[in-house]
């Protein structure tokens, strides 16, 4: 009897070894500790691949192309939104995601949007698109009543005129700067008609010849090492600008803003591809990641918000009291939230884009 | 037999590497944009038979390189593409030629070393070395740094994310393309042609343009066209070192395919660049040709 446990013991060790498998993760660039990487190893045995990109486009032609190889993937909401309907993943085994009695109902609402009754998401993080400044290279340039917190800064021409000595960046990313600039001319962000959407190209004109770079990520580095002054980014990775110029102590001080006309919110959302390879590994690492303390430790590093409840008493003061990344109630009714593009209105849009960085 | 074989091989490369990847794209610019995986319509259904395969022919057009031709952004980007080939070709060549001159007329025993010198950067990834000309070119660089202390200039320098970084990091990674071929014509130069041409009152400049130009003539048109043919389809370059203004028909490839997900569109693209290719490619090819039957 005895020796039938041992024996039953040794294969039972040696199925666990055959099942040390690989659990493949693509996320976004600079966005998680990377500490936990190793604890997710250490605590399910599981390996862990972990690749980033920064563009939602790039995951898309990825999700759309089929066979990526990935267990795991964190589009942000209108670009799932429309992943779903090609079929790209597949449904939340909610049974094996006991971690969701944490989700905030707060953030759950608004992503059941994009993914009705949150059937094949889980949010990763939140946040809000808005303008990193220099204090002091701004302030230098515009004097010291610069509107740090109004899109006037970036989308006013004189201004832009005057700061483009010391460099402006902005997102590559249209489904950001068109909603951003329909704002600033007073339209309905999230309009789908050409016509309204056409209105912004004389306003992203005006200031294109002051921009330096469209880019999604570069940013980061070059407002922290004070390559750039200004950039028009998302909230958490100008926050990690700000800390990572704090920590060099050159002198530069990054402040984030949600501009006062009103910003755009955005949910980043961890969903499984419909071909991943391990669907049950991908099960185990969200439901890793929806640990309360978990979450807490991504967000405390990467200074963005988290759509976990249970995760807030962990957090960090200068992550929870920070109301740039968790913002009050009368701020948070002052963001808003897009739909995705249909087909024929998204080439409208991709082509203004390449008009207005390239002048053609 | 033998013989067949040796014409078979380099025919079914050829078929392999270029003919069925290139007849897969021709396909899907002939397809529609669709919101599935992947992203285009029709998509070929062979078990349905002779009849799916008809159904699929049936639903191809040429609808998409008429887009083309309707929107100016396209052949703009292809001249732009072409001209800044042009001009870099012509700055390798400025630059490439002097040092692979001085390559050749070095001692014997140098020659190693320095031809070591040009190929050693290769060892290191492409990308690492675009990354590095970053850190050198950026505003807080360190060529802007030494000029600063150098007091040549008082405000630094925006040569990051312009064209002239663009025009920079080309030259750099291809001038090895445009050394190495001119060094070899003029490694195998017989020198005793310059002794004859000073003997008979050529001055050294003369001398120069007379004998060893035309003698490395074709080194020049390999070079050349080594460093032509893959910069007028360069991506990472340009994407890296260049602002929003440079255009080039790399990035609108690149825009289509991955913010437009039209793979159609992007296909036609790369269609039509590929015959704007053959031409230089065509032209290579015959005066490697000619090359060859003049060393016979």
């Amino acid at each position: 009897m005895r020796h039938l446990m041992l024996t039953t013991a040794a294969l039972a060790l040696m199925g666990l070894a055959a099942q040390a498998q690989e659990v493949r993760v693509y996320n976004w660039s600079d966005y998680i500790d990377e500490e936990l990487l190793t604890k997710f190893e250490q605590e399910t045995g599981l390996k862990l691949v972990y690749d980033v990109f920064d563009s939602n486009e790039v995951l898309e032609t990825k999700m759309l192309a089929g066979g990526s190889g990935y267990d795991v993937v964190v589009p942000s909401g209108t670009f799932l939104q429309r992943q779903i309907q090609a079929g790209a993943f597949q449904k939340l085994d909610k049974s094996k995601l006991p971690n969701l009695k944490n989700m905030w109902d707060v953030v759950s609402e608004r992503t059941a949007q994009y993914d009705p009754g949150n059937a094949y998401s889980i949010n990763y993080m939140w946040g809000t698109t808005g303008i990193g400044a220099n204090v002091g290279k701004v302030k230098e340039v515009l004097g010291e009543d610069a509107p740090l917190d109004s899109l006037e800064l970036v989308l006013n021409p004189e201004n832009m005129e005057k700061l483009s000595g010391c460099g402006v960046h902005f997102l590559d990313a249209p489904a950001e700067m068109i909603p951003m600039a329909l704002k600033y001319i007073g339209e309905d962000p999230n309009s789908h008609d050409p016509e309204v959407i056409a209105k912004v190209e004389p306003v992203l004109m005006a200031v294109r010849p002051y921009i330096q770079k469209f880019h999604s990520s570069e940013y980061i580095n070059a407002l922290a090492n004070g390559d750039i002054c200004v950039a028009v980014g998302w909230s958490g990775d100008i926050l990690q600008a700000r800390d990572r110029a704090a920590e060099a102590d050159n002198g530069v001080e990054i402040v984030y803003n949600a501009p006062k006309e009103g910003a755009q919110m955005w949910f980043d959302q961890m969903a499984i591809p419909v071909d991943a390879p391990n669907p049950d590994g991908a099960h185990v690492f969200l439901n890793f990641i929806m640990d309360a303390k978990n979450m807490a430790a991504a967000s405390n590093y990467v200074y963005y918000a988290n759509g976990n409840k249970a995760s807030q008493q962990y957090l960090n003061e200068d992550v929870i009291g920070d109301p740039a990344i968790y913002p009050s109630q009368e701020a948070l009714d002052n963001l808003f939230t897009t739909t995705p593009y249909p087909a024929k209105v998204q080439r409208v849009v991709t082509r203004l884009w390449t008009k207005i960085k390239s002048g053609t | 037999m033998g013989r067949l074989f040796l014409i078979a091989l380099p025919f079914a490369w050829l078929l392999a590497l270029f003919l069925v990847p290139f007849l897969i794209v021709l396909k899907i610019s002939l397809s529609d944009i669709a919101l599935a995986i992947p992203p285009y319509t029709p998509t070929l259904d062979l078990s349905e038979g002779w009849a799916g395969i008809k159904a699929f022919f049936a639903e191809l057009d040429f609808e998409n390189f008429v887009f083309l031709t309707t929107d100016d952004l396209y052949w703009k980007s292809y001249l732009s593409s072409l001209r800044i080939a042009a001009l870099s070709t012509l700055l390798t060549l400025l630059v490439g030629y002097p040092i692979a001159y001085g390559m050749a007329n070095a001692p014997d025993h140098w020659r190693p070393t320095l031809m070591m010198l040009v190929i050693l950067p290769f060892w290191t990834s492409f990308l690492i070395r675009v990354y590095s000309w970053m850190g050198i070119l950026s505003t807080e660089g360190y060529l802007n740094q030494i000029l600063l202390w150098l007091g040549l200039i008082t405000e630094p320098l925006t040569i990051l994310n312009t064209p002239v970084a663009v025009y920079i990091g080309i030259v750099y990674t291809y001038l090895p393309f445009m050394i190495l071929p001119i060094y070899s014509a003029l490694e195998r130069m017989d020198g005793s042609l310059l002794e004859a041409a000073e003997d008979l009152g050529c001055s050294r400049l003369s001398a120069f343009w007379l004998i060893t130009v035309p003698l490395s003539k074709n080194g020049i048109i390999a070079g050349c066209f080594l460093v032509f043919i893959p910069v007028i389809g360069e991506f990472v370059i340009p994407s890296l070192l260049g602002g929003s203004r440079t255009l080039m028909i790399g990035k609108v490839l690149w825009e289509e395919f991955f913010n437009n997900r039209d793979w159609p569109v992007a296909s036609a693209v790369a269609v039509i660049l590929l015959l704007i290719l053959i031409v230089p490619i065509v032209l290579f090819q015959m005066n490697e040709q000619k090359q060859r039957e003049a060393d016979q």
